[in-house]
């Protein structure tokens, strides 16, 4: 019965996770009927920010040596805390507007100049590494000329054709998306995992003979506070309104005079924000390894957590994530080699007995 | 009867000139370099049989990697644990000889093709019921669970991997026989239905569904065939796979190859089998030969960034809903075939 | 009426959730009548053809065709036992061309095997030849000869709706069920469409109806009317009849008439 309990308080921790992330994922699946499959890997993105805030950015100090310092160390997590959130955001407004934008409304030469100097980078890296003097600008002048030169082609491609609107495309763009943040992780911070050290007193908290970590109900105390604050945002703000006007028509949202690109963007920052809370988060309570393929599990079981409470639909999003965190907890500790399965077959069960999700409501094609 | 011969010396000419190919690139080329061909084959026959499912019939597999496994390890299966049960009462299934070995790879091409038309089968109901991305996201979980049945399964190897008898493809020295065989079976295939007024229901439903319906076209069957037939190939691909391999692992049928098979059929251009089989070719080869120093750190980045520019610039991929034509003479050949008696 | 009814439905009911798109609703067709069906937007026209083709099961009451029931029925086999209708908002196979449009509809009762297609086989190529020249044939006869190689996407407006009609037209229907033909057409292409669905009726003798909102269209080709608001039949009969109804004029004729 107390290991039951235990397992329950794991899940419900690992479930805040997912929830905080499954939000990112049907807030834009609400606004733009797109699978962000990107989504994760910001995750990834949030837990990096705070492994390079902790043990390099920021003066955290070792506890076991300065036990005196651990307001400080408190006050540093919340400010680590807020930078991945921050940094996060931008990643997810830099993705929305060079990778989904010219999905909706066409390439533009601002976004073949963009991807033009992604293009170039691995070539600079490599002329970089081959500057043994170490000049910047040599290194750049061959990314600026690199970039421009791919522009044309770009160009060339897209003009030629006329765009489609197609949901694999969107969906395959995504994907897109997401390999290249996880081979860029792979090759700018290396694939060797690391590891967040212990920023914060550890205490063993008992209650009523149950004993568990203080670090996770941190988790899941900073996760209720950030969800509470988004629904505060989507309820009650201007740009939650307008989100909510454009999941439900966004043609006549855009009518009704509201900058539907500037409340997408605002969207997924939003999202991306949650997601790289939760990244730090996991990444600095639960010692588990900071590689560049830390968003993938994750990122998919959030995805799956969403899509149980019903895509788009926000109290569903949180509700999938717990559920999901349940039962995966549960079943992973009679079965844990199961523990991944376990996701997708529920998936599969719901999708089949209702296939809007839990909360969700079922539309059919008007004919 | 005019037609039977035809096609049977139809099949005889393609089987010789397949062979004689095989004999000449084994003869000639660095072993790498046939591996790799063997491995574009299996691709090209992957990204195609998914056309069938995505492109022709419009549906929304990501999980084509969890068809090719079942066939892989079917199809290992067999060779592995169910023959050598057999073998005793059954001396024509011992391996070593022409016939054995053929026959065996035969059998395992039957039932590893059997299985993964059955496990698409499986996977196709949903289909019935989910549309779009809850569909993909669907087949791509039931590829993850395929994937980690295997892994939980001792008798496989689980996470060990397997390794089923080599031998039976590579002995004889004709892998690119049978994997290019399969190819040119899967592309007639799909062209041949295509061509017919059959195919148009499978292109009906793509285009959409509710007046399909409306037109008499049993929309369920359709879906489901398309499945079938699509996951079928697929497990044919897996047992050569397994089989021309130095052992299979589950690792190699995780998420990612699913989404280069998926990326393949887009980027080939969603319908047309040309663009898939080349595409499928190329996107095998390319990375395998751009593998010096620098391009190997890199390439992984450079390939999915082009994937998303690509996808931004050109959505209809490289061939749209188009194929590349046969050269004309090809074609009167074909026709002459066909011509009814 | 009963010995030759094609069509009868019987107290139709059909509720969305709480709201009854539909209620109580009786209409018969027999056969060789071209029937309109009006009303105005939002009646529950279309879910009535919605309910006749299997797209629907009714909540209440029944739909029956040939003196067999429908409900329940597939609208695939539906279309097979001899209905077949357009849709309002024109759904073609977009990607397809005119001719593959039409032999979708003209392959319904191909009895092939897909193993055949796949092997090319001699019963199945002259099986493939007889549809197609059974679709060239009724493009000829809808003038849609000329554009039948063109991707129905990239067909004008009016052409559109003739290749829908086309298309219906390939299953071999009785029965005719034609949704707001009109939509969006100019005079002059309404006076053509008016021709086109008396020939057509004449050339594959058939029973039609058709809802529509043009009042001249339907006024001047239907024989019987019926007329539906909020999901209530609130008239039946003859043009002259519908025109001169009280009720009519109040829900919809209102200024037409005046």
């Amino acid at each position: 019965m107390q290991e039951f309990v235990q397992n329950l308080i794991y899940g419900v921790e690992t479930g805040a996770i997912y929830a905080l992330i499954a939000l990112g994922y049907t807030m834009v699946y609400g606004v733009l009927r797109l699978i962000n499959f990107a989504h994760g890997d910001v995750y990834m993105i949030g837990a990096f920010v705070g492994f390079f805030a902790c043990t390099q950015w920021l003066p955290f100090k070792d506890l076991s040596q300065h036990p005196e310092a651990a307001t400080l160390n408190v006050l540093l997590a919340i400010v680590t805390l807020f930078l991945a959130m921050l940094i996060c955001a931008l990643l997810g407004i830099v993705i929305e507007r060079f990778a989904y934008r010219p999905l909706r409304n066409g390439f533009r030469n601002a976004d073949a100049h963009f991807w033009g100097f992604v293009a170039a980078l691995p070539l600079t890296a490599f002329v970089g590494a081959m500057t043994t003097t170490k000049r910047q600008g040599a290194f750049l002048a061959v990314g600026v000329i690199v970039g421009f030169a791919l522009r044309p082609a770009m160009a060339y491609l897209s003009k030629k054709i006329k765009p489609s609107s197609s949901r694999l495309n969107a969906l395959i763009t995504a994907i897109g998306v997401s390999l290249v943040l996880e081979n860029g992780g792979i090759n700018v911070f290396g694939a060797d995992p690391k590891f967040i050290p212990d920023i914060l007193p550890k205490r063993q908290i008992s209650l009523l003979g149950i004993e568990f970590d203080s670090s996770r109900v941190v988790i899941l105390i900073v996760a209720a506070v950030l969800m509470a604050t988004l629904r505060y945002i989507v309820l009650y703000t201007r740009p939650g309104k307008a989100m909510r006007a454009i999941s439900h028509d966004i043609d006549a949202a855009k009518l009704m005079g509201i900058n539907t690109d500037r409340v997408i963007a605002f969207t997924f920052a939003l999202g991306a924000s949650l997601a790289g809370a939760g990244g730090f988060m996991v990444a600095a309570f639960t010692n588990i390894k900071v590689v560049p393929l830390f968003g993938l599990q994750p990122g998919l079981k959030a995805f799956v957590a969403a899509v149980l409470g019903g895509a788009g639909n926000i109290p569903g999003a949180a509700l999938g994530g717990l559920i999901m965190g349940v039962v995966e907890s549960l079943v992973a500790s009679k079965y844990p080699q199961w523990r991944d399965a376990v996701a997708f077959i529920l998936l599969i069960v719901i999708l089949l007995v209702r296939p809007a999700g839990l909360l969700g409501k079922n539309t059919a094609e008007k004919v | 009867m005019r037609w039977i011969l035809g096609r049977i010396g139809l099949f005889a000419v393609t089987c010789a000139v397949l062979l004689a190919v095989n004999r000449v690139v084994t003869d000639n080329i660095r072993v790498d370099i046939v591996s790799l061909l063997v491995l574009c084959g299996l691709y090209a026959t992957l990204a195609v049989s998914l056309n069938l499912i995505n492109g022709i019939t419009g549906q929304f597999s990501i999980g084509h990697a969890g068809f090719y496994a079942v066939g892989a390890y079917v199809g290992g299966a067999w060779t592995m644990l169910m023959r050598p049960a057999l073998e005793k009462s059954l001396p024509i299934l011992h391996t070593g000889t022409q016939i054995g070995d053929h026959l065996n790879l035969l059998i395992a091409l039957v039932l590893g093709t059997v299985c993964a038309g059955l496990t698409g089968l499986l996977v196709g109901l949903p289909s019935l019921r989910l549309r779009g991305d809850y569909l993909a996201i669907v087949t791509l979980g039931f590829g993850e669970v395929i994937r980690i049945v295997i892994l939980n399964t001792d008798a496989v190897g689980g996470p060990r991997g397997f390794t089923p008898i080599t031998e039976l493809v590579n002995n004889h020295g004709i892998p690119l026989f049978w994997v290019y065989g399969l190819l040119v079976v899967v592309v007639l295939f799909s062209r041949n239905l295509l061509k017919s007024a059959q195919g148009l229901k499978f292109l009906a439903v793509r285009e959409d569904e509710i007046a399909a319906d409306a037109m008499g076209v049993n929309t369920t069957k359709v879906k489901v065939t398309a499945f079938v037939i699509g996951s079928a190939f697929a497990g044919a691909a897996g047992v050569l796979y397994a089989h021309c391999q130095t052992g299979i692992t589950p690792d190699s049928f995780d998420m990612n190859t699913s989404i280069i098979i998926t990326t393949m059929v887009v980027l080939g251009g969603t319908g047309s089998i040309s663009g898939s089989l080349l595409a499928g070719m190329v996107l095998t080869a390319l990375p395998e030969l751009l593998r010096n120093d620098f391009i190997k750190e890199y390439r992984m980045v450079i390939f999915s960034t082009l994937l998303v520019v690509f996808m931004l610039t050109r959505p209809q991929g490289i061939f749209g809903h188009r194929e590349i034509a046969l050269p004309r003479f090809l074609r009167r050949l074909g026709k002459k075939g066909e011509s009814t008696p | 009426m009963s010995q030759n009814g094609l069509l009868s439905i019987s107290n139709v009911t059909m509720r969305f959730g709480g709201l009854a798109a539909v209620s109580d609703v009786n209409i018969h067709v027999a056969q060789g009548e071209l029937v309109g069906l009006i009303g105005p937007n939002g009646a529950g026209k279309t879910t009535l053809f919605n309910l006749m083709t299997g797209v629907y099961t009714p909540t209440e009451g029944s739909v029956s065709f040939l003196s067999e029931t429908l409900n329940g029925r597939k609208p695939y086999e539906i279309v097979r036992s001899g209905m077949s209708r357009t849709f309002q908002n024109i759904r073609l196979f977009r990607e397809l061309t005119a001719l593959e449009n039409v032999k979708v509809a003209a392959n319904m009762r191909n009895e092939t095997s897909l193993l055949s297609a796949v092997f090319r086989t001699p019963h199945l190529l002259r099986n493939d030849d007889e549809i197609d020249n059974f679709s060239r044939n009724l493009l000829e006869q809808m003038d849609l000869a000329d554009v039948a190689d063109t991707r129905s996407g990239d067909l004008p407006y009016g052409l559109q709706r003739r290749l829908e009609i086309a298309r219906a037209l390939a299953t071999k229907p009785k029965l005719l069920l034609l949704d707001e033909p009109a939509a969006g057409m100019n005079p002059q292409e309404k006076v053509q469409l008016m021709d086109l669905i008396r020939q057509i009726r004449e050339r594959f003798s058939l029973t039609i109806l058709l809802i529509e909102h043009d009042m001249k269209l339907v006024m001047g080709i239907c024989e019987r009317i019926y007329v539906l608001e909020y999901g209530k039949l609130i008239a039946e009969g003859k043009p002259e009849e519908i025109r001169k109804n009280p009720k009519v004029i109040a829900a919809y004729l209102g200024e037409e008439v005046e």
